[in-house]
């Protein structure tokens, strides 16, 4: 009982972060319609950027967030506009270039990574990195990681913060219009590309928060970017393209799978349960939670 | 000359929006069945409907005495009904020879038969001098015609022909009518959705007319045209415009 | 018609009697390699250029080859070489679940969907420790110590590839594939049974892009689930030979992977040894950077698909009209 609830409460809190990596995927998937293989290595540059900046100037990741998001941001910005808005003019035989130049994108950054810190894994430790605290819940003891919880925390400030966005201020409502009706929201004097150029600036933003605040808990390396880009759209397609809901539903789902399929399966299987999951939602869930939930 | 294609009560329900609410009609084998309205009435979504691009809510479609409601798009051109699009994609790296022959395989498997039923569809509907060139080069005119000619190469029994006459010139207009005309002299019963009131008054011979999913009138094109409800359906749109 | 062929031909009359004048082993293992990528790049283009369904998961093909041929080896004592025959049949079997799981995607969900479907064979091989000896790998001796032979076995893969592409795509087949790629609905109001023939494409594919596994097999001699279950090396190295060179094209796969591989060893040798001839010149001041240089070339992949997607979408070959104009015109101003 003990393990269940340990599982349960670390699925859960990993999955908040998760959270923030696919609110970031789906908006970019749904205004854009952007298949962006490129969004872990996106992330991958926040996490060196938090180390540079803990292991230098000694600044600790969570206030690292003020630096990574904006420096995410400008990274985001800089690939829309110049690698993915220029492709919308060009004609070509497969409409998936899109797809092909975000993977071209992720190579680069990550061998640019490579070349700057080497392969090595690199880590950063905190005072709290290993600190837990004891919570009695029903009567089981449960270890929680101290850095884990403040993280998510800090994930769901981020995360209201977003949807106050994107219901409340008008930039937000011009995205949202270009999600829906891209050729609508030019006639009401929206100006798509921008709109497009500054989703993926967010998109990024947001995922480099949550490369920031995972980095107490993993190891970095250049190939880290691959399995979260998975991750990412694991959670996308679960929560149902362009659904910041969703995505909160999507990354919380794939926190507790992850959780439980290492406690109980084996850690092997723990990616292979991501795809299947991933796999099988494609299939049969087109339009992911959103679908069942009509949110 | 029977009834060559029935639709019986068919309903199509798009989560809630009722595109398509309780249409029937029955074409004759021969003739030139006029499907008009306003637009966004559904005129689209029957064909669509019949082809089976999207799965029918509820009804029948009964084609030369068969159900063809549950098969597959491909099975029921198999059969015989042919369509064209209201956007047309033709393969456009290829020339306009290889794309009526890529359409003409259906019933001449080989390439030598293929090749020759294709240059004779395309003498028919007067495309041959563009036959070696690129569809991709050729303006909208004749890429509607083209668009004919793919459909016509798989030699149906009913031809589906979606705002064929949309973007032509008067002139245009005029040769489409008449290749219109041909192909159905030629034994093949034709539906035509079209907005261009000319064309669709001139050549058919009867009028389904359907406003929000629905049929508001059926009858002769004179009959049709009087029709109150028919006029408010128009006009109705043309004061809003 | 053998005249618009005169550049190929002489190519492969070039290729034929190579090895008789190039016997420098290395070079032959970059020409075989080059070869080898041939052959997946036109399986890669069958699919996805002419039929328009773009794959991020050929390594599966390519390692259920492999694995095919080190198996019969290392478990039945069979050599390897059968395994052409049954990584033939093995992949043909297994592209029909392969399809029929991903073709009901489309476009870029099917390239998603495949990209997830080739992970898990990777992960299959990986944990499915008593079928495939997972992580330990597979060893085979290999049957030959000279290269030669791999090479016309190489050759005449890439040949028999790029010929039947040839023979496809002037038959009923060709032209279905080309309609199903331009618009499938289309595609299927023609009469097109659309799910039949994407199968048939992916048959192809799988074929050819799981005889290379078989050769990969035997000429390498180690093979283990990292290597041929690959993402980036085999299922994006695909995809990047024959964008490079051109999709949708029948030679693009070929220039591709001249392309690639040169770039790759041009890289990895500083120059093929120039830059380190250098260095000795200036006294050792650009070691590191040549050591930069030799660890560059998954950048210089990266860069050169951001360029070539930007600038020439259809590839070396597919635009190689439009290239021999620019030039043309940098010449006369």
């Amino acid at each position: 009982m003990e393990i269940f609830l340990q599982t349960l409460v670390a699925g859960f809190l990993k999955g908040g972060l998760y959270a923030l990596i696919g609110i970031g995927m789906t908006l970019i998937m749904g205004v854009m319609g952007i298949i962006n293989l490129a969004h872990g290595q996106m992330m991958m540059v926040a996490m060196y950027i938090t180390y540079v900046l803990f292991e230098f100037f000694h600044i600790d990741p969570y206030l690292a967030l003020f630096v990574s998001m904006p420096a995410l941001f400008l990274l985001g910005v800089i690939v829309q506009k110049y690698t993915l808005n220029p492709l919308m003019k060009v004609e070509s035989l497969l409409p998936e270039n899109q797809v092909l130049m975000t993977v071209g994108v992720a190579m680069v950054l990550t061998e640019v990574c490579r070349f700057i810190f080497s392969s090595n894994y690199r880590s950063v430790k905190t005072s709290y990195s290993d600190a837990t605290w004891l919570v009695n819940i029903a009567g089981a003891e449960i270890s929680i990681s101290v850095a884990l919880t403040i993280a998510f925390l800090i994930a769901c400030v981020l995360t209201a913060a977003m949807f106050w966005f994107l219901l409340k201020t008008d930039l937000g409502r011009s995205i949202r219009a270009v999600a829906q009706d891209e050729e609508a929201a030019a006639l009401m004097g929206v100006n798509p590309e921008r709109m497009r150029t500054l989703t993926m600036g967010i998109g990024a933003a947001l995922v480099g928060a949550a490369g920031t605040l995972l980095l107490p808990m993993y190891y970095l390396f250049p190939d880290i970017g691959g399995p979260f880009t998975r991750r990412a759209f694991i959670i996308t397609i679960l929560g149902g393209l362009g659904s910041t809901v969703g995505a909160i539903f999507g990354g919380v789902t794939l926190g507790l799978a992850e959780a439980f399929g290492a406690t109980y399966i084996g850690m092997d299987f723990e990616e292979m349960v991501g795809l299947i999951i991933f796999l099988l939602v494609l299939l049969f869930l087109p339009g992911g939670f959103k679908r069942l939930t009509k949110v | 000359m029977g009834t060559i294609l029935e639709l019986q009560s068919v309903c199509k329900n798009f989560g809630g929006l009722m595109a398509v609410n309780n249409v029937s009609f029955k074409v004759e084998e021969g003739e030139i069945f006029g499907l008009i309205g306003p637009n966004g009435s559904g005129k689209t979504t029957i064909f669509n409907l019949i082809n089976h691009f999207f799965p029918v809510s509820s009804g029948r479609i009964i084609f030369r005495g068969r159900d063809i409601t549950n098969m597959k798009t491909h099975q029921i051109c198999w059969l015989g009904i042919g369509r064209t699009f209201q956007v047309v994609k033709p393969l456009k790296r290829l020339t306009v020879l290889d794309n009526v022959i890529a359409s003409a395989f259906l019933r001449h498997p080989d390439m030598e038969g293929a090749r020759a039923k294709a240059e004779e569809v395309i003498e028919f509907c007067g495309l041959s001098k563009y036959a070696n060139h690129l569809a991709r080069s050729l303006p909208i005119g004749w890429r509607k015609r083209l668009e004919i000619a793919r459909a016509i190469a798989t030699e149906p029994k009913l031809l589906l022909l979606d705002e064929t006459a949309a973007g032509l010139t008067p002139g245009e207009l005029d040769q489409a009518i008449e290749l219109i005309k041909k192909i159905r002299d030629s034994g093949v019963t034709i539906i035509i959705v079209e907005h261009i009131m000319k064309v669709i008054m001139s050549i058919s011979d009867r009028i389904h007319a359907i406003s929000y999913g629905q049929t508001i009138a059926e009858g002769t094109p004179e009959e049709v045209a009087r029709n109150p409800k028919v006029i408010e359906a128009y006009l109705g749109e043309e004061l809003n415009a | 018609m053998l005249a618009e062929r005169r550049i190929p031909l002489i190519l492969l009359g070039i290729l034929l009697v190579l090895p008789l004048v190039v016997t420098e082993p290395y070079y032959l293992h970059l020409l075989i390699l080059v070869l080898m990528w041939v052959t997946i790049g036109t399986g890669w283009n069958i699919l996805a250029g002419y039929t328009g369904q773009v794959s991020f998961g050929a390594a599966a093909f390519f390692g259920v080859g492999a694995y095919s041929a080190g198996l019969l080896a290392a478990k039945l004592g069979i050599s390897a070489w059968w395994g052409f025959l049954v990584g033939a049949v093995a992949c043909a079997i297994i592209a029909v679940p392969f399809g029929m799981i991903t073709f009901p995607l489309r476009g870029a969900y099917f390239a998603l969907g495949s990209l997830a479907l080739g992970e898990i064979f990777r992960h299959i091989a990986i944990i499915w420790e008593d079928f495939t000896e997972g992580m330990v790998g597979i060893m085979v001796m290999q049957t030959f110590i000279s290269k030669i032979p791999y090479y016309y076995i190489a050759l005449a893969l890439a040949v028999a590839s790029i010929v039947s592409l040839e023979l496809v795509m002037r038959s009923k087949l060709g032209y279905y594939f080309v309609s199903i790629r331009e618009d499938q609905d289309a595609a299927a109001s023609l009469g097109i049974n659309t799910t039949k023939y994407k199968m048939i494409s992916l048959v192809f594919h799988a074929l050819m892009t799981g005889l290379a596994g078989a050769l990969y097999m035997n000429y390498m001699g180690f093979i283990d689930p990292e290597v041929v279950f690959n993402l980036h090396d085999v299922s994006i190295m695909a995809i990047l030979v024959a964008i490079v060179g051109g999709v949708g094209t029948i030679y693009g796969p070929l220039v591709g992977a001249f392309v690639m591989v040169a770039v790759q060893e041009v890289f990895r040798t500083a120059g093929f040894g120039l830059l380190d001839y250098i260095n000795q010149q200036v006294g050792g001041s650009l070691t590191t950077f040549i050591k930069y240089v030799k660890d560059a070339h998954v950048l210089a992949f990266g860069i050169l698909v951001v360029v070539v997607i930007m600038a020439l979408p259809n590839g070396l070959v597919g635009d190689w009209d439009r290239i021999m104009g620019r030039l043309r015109k940098k010449r006369r101003a």
